[in-house]
């Protein structure tokens, strides 16, 4: 999961907070400050301070983790899931997703997987609700259409410019 | 004309170079944005996650009244924050209803207890369904809802002073 710039959304805090404090455990006042045992303090305290909880305890969803009985309609569901993306995340799909809502995100789409919904059709569902953002495999639009038409422009302004060095060396 | 050519790749060069300073220069958004704004709330129905509170569903929003409709959880510290700004919200005589995500009554009622409850209705969504269908990326957030139940406006992450007057102003025009 990436550290994002924003802590006011718990979708978007990292599962583990820098623990909010490290009290050194208390230490026997005896003699000269005891240097060693205010490190064990810290060190201990590194170990028991709890992290700030950013995900919720409940147990996953319950195909969230478990694959389809069919091989068939598990292998369909994986297709989508690989090319959805997590929204809490942002770098991940949900299939390699931990967090709490991707794993809701895959128990949705096993669950629809299941009931016979189509792959399409629950993309559609999750880009009417988050956006092309949510999908790995981004329909044709406006926004997108120079990443299809720069590649073949470049080719044929590569083209022309091969043609042009031809004609030159035929020339010579 | 063969001259004019001689620039094309220092031009093209120059205009990558400025595509890539105005990305470095621009803040990311890194915020989900609901493609719901504008639309009808789904249709949903959720059981109530404490005794005390009836749950949620579609019905409640369409009484005539814009409301507030809160996405959050116990176990989510943005939450805390955000409670009194919607204690403040609830005593402006504003309605709120929530969503309560992936959480247990017990726990809801402790977080109640301790940060003060604007809520008349919660509705338990223990797998994130009706937040999914919502297009919430995360809690908190916060919808408000027109008296016909369209979304109206989606607030992400927690509620701070300077956010009341947005919310107030879009509940205003809600009626």
């Amino acid at each position: 999961m990436s550290l994002l710039h924003t802590t006011r959304h718990a979708g978007l805090v990292p599962a583990s907070i820098v623990p909010r404090e490290l009290r050194p455990v208390r230490v026997r006042n005896d003699g000269p400050r005891n240097k060693s045992g205010v490190t064990m303090g810290i060190v201990l305290g590194l170990f028991l301070a709890a992290p700030a909880a950013a995900d919720s305890g409940l147990p996953p969803a319950a195909l969230a983790n478990t694959q389809l009985r069919d091989p068939a309609l598990e292998a369909k569901a994986q297709a989508l899931m690989v090319t959805l993306r997590c929204v809490v995340c942002q770098g991940q799909s949900i299939a390699d997703s931990d967090a709490d809502l991707a794993g809701d995100m895959r128990a949705m789409v096993r669950q629809r997987i299941l009931a016979g919904e189509t792959p399409a059709s629950i993309r559609r569902w999750m880009v009417e609700r988050y956006g092309d953002y949510v999908t790995y495999d981004p329909p044709l639009s406006a926004v997108t259409a120079p990443l299809w038409i720069a590649p073949i422009l470049l080719l044929a302004i590569g083209g022309w410019l091969a043609r042009g060095s031809f004609k030159r060396r035929r020339r010579a | 004309m063969k001259t004019g050519l001689l620039w094309l790749p220092f031009l093209a060069f120059a205009l990558l170079f400025g595509v890539v300073a105005y990305g470095l220069r621009a803040p990311a958004d890194r915020l989900i944005h609901s493609k719901m704004v504008g639309k009808d709330l789904p249709a949903f129905s959720l059981p109530a996650i404490i005794k005390t509170k009836p749950g949620l569903d579609t019905a409640a929003f369409k009484q005539g009244k814009p409301r507030l409709l809160n996405v959050f959880a116990s176990w989510c510290i943005p939450c805390i924050a955000e409670a009194p700004q919607l204690m403040r919200l609830k005593a402006m005589g504003v309605p709120i209803d929530a969503v309560a995500i992936r959480d247990t009554g017990p726990a809801i009622q402790g977080f109640l207890s301790r940060n003060g409850d604007p809520y008349e209705r919660i509705g338990d969504d223990k797998i994130s369904q009706v937040q999914l269908s919502l297009g919430s990326s995360g809690v908190p957030e916060t919808f408000v809802i027109d008296g016909q139940g369209k979304i109206v406006l989606q607030h992400i992450g927690d509620i701070r002073e300077e956010d009341i007057p947005e919310l107030l102003a879009a509940l205003q025009g809600a009626k």
